[in-house]
């Protein structure tokens, strides 16, 4: 077991509870939301943790075109599924939030909404593409092709909620900096670091279940 | 304890409770796992007999 395989799971944990502590009891309580506002903490970080997944998928689909090395294809496979759990995390706690906030779970009026709904939606579409062609390099560049078409849509979403004229969605992060007091943004970047560290950490374990996984098969066919 | 709090604790519990079900996940694949090494390394002694 190399030393990343045990200091990941250990940052995860201990950034996550820490970062958590310190929003709940540290954090001021916000003048606007007051005590709803604590999901800030777990929705903007699994929501900047999905991008993130989907970046490194793209990133490992475009390192595949571009070497031809076939092991890119499950690691950008991985990075997608994993970003599709933390997407699906992302519209869950942010209609927790809204719900609170807003008074409904869902509106169709905000374009961030919107948009990473239909991020979420590509990428979870890249599955169903996956499966319908039968295993080989086909598969393997088609797979690649598509991740790398669904990163276009993250900086879209990611600035949907900058260009977008409507004010439901908060803007906490702008071009002069964090809109927040320190307390709150040193307990956010923790919470940011952890939920990274946990996806990294669920990454490798499901990267390692899979390459055991082709491996058994490899072997069974050899036996066979 | 007022409505936000129970939201809040909800969304907290969602992110629990998808990491326990992710875990049960990879426990059940792990099993998976060992039972197919354990019939391969059998069906490998198997040919090596002869």
């Amino acid at each position: 077991m190399s030393s990343l395989n045990r200091a990941l799971p250990a940052a995860a944990f201990a950034l996550l509870v820490g970062g958590f502590a310190l929003a709940f009891y540290w954090a001021p309580e916000d003048a606007d939301q007051g005590f709803s506002q604590k999901i800030f903490y777990l929705h903007v970080p699994i929501a900047l943790t999905a991008y993130a997944s989907f970046g490194w998928g793209a990133w490992k689909a475009l390192r595949l075109l571009w070497t031809g090395e076939r092991r890119y294809d499950l690691e950008s496979y991985t990075a997608i599924h994993m970003g599709v759990i933390f997407g699906l995390l992302t519209l869950v706690t942010g209609s927790i939030w809204a719900k609170i906030s807003w008074g409904e779970w869902w509106t169709w009026g905000e374009r961030q909404l919107v948009l990473f709904l239909i991020l979420f939606l590509f990428y979870s579409s890249y599955f169903m593409l996956r499966y319908s062609t039968d295993p080989g390099p086909r598969r393997e560049r088609n797979s690649a092709v598509y991740a790398l078409f669904g990163v276009v849509l993250i900086p879209v979403s990611f600035l949907a909620v900058r260009i977008a004229g409507t004010i439901l969605h908060p803007t906490i992060f702008t071009h002069e900096g964090a809109d927040l007091p320190w307390q709150m943004l040193v307990s956010f970047l923790i919470c940011l670091g952890g939920m990274l560290s946990l996806a990294a950490t669920l990454y490798r374990v499901e990267l390692s279940g899979k390459r055991v996984d082709a491996s058994l098969r490899e072997l069974r066919e050899l036996i066979a | 304890m007022s409505t936000a709090e129970k939201y809040v604790t909800g969304a907290y519990l969602v992110l629990l409770g998808s990491l326990l079900v992710y875990l049960l996940i990879i426990a059940l694949k792990v099993g998976r796992l060992e039972q197919e090494l354990a019939d391969l390394t059998q069906a490998a002694r198997e040919k090596q007999r002869g």
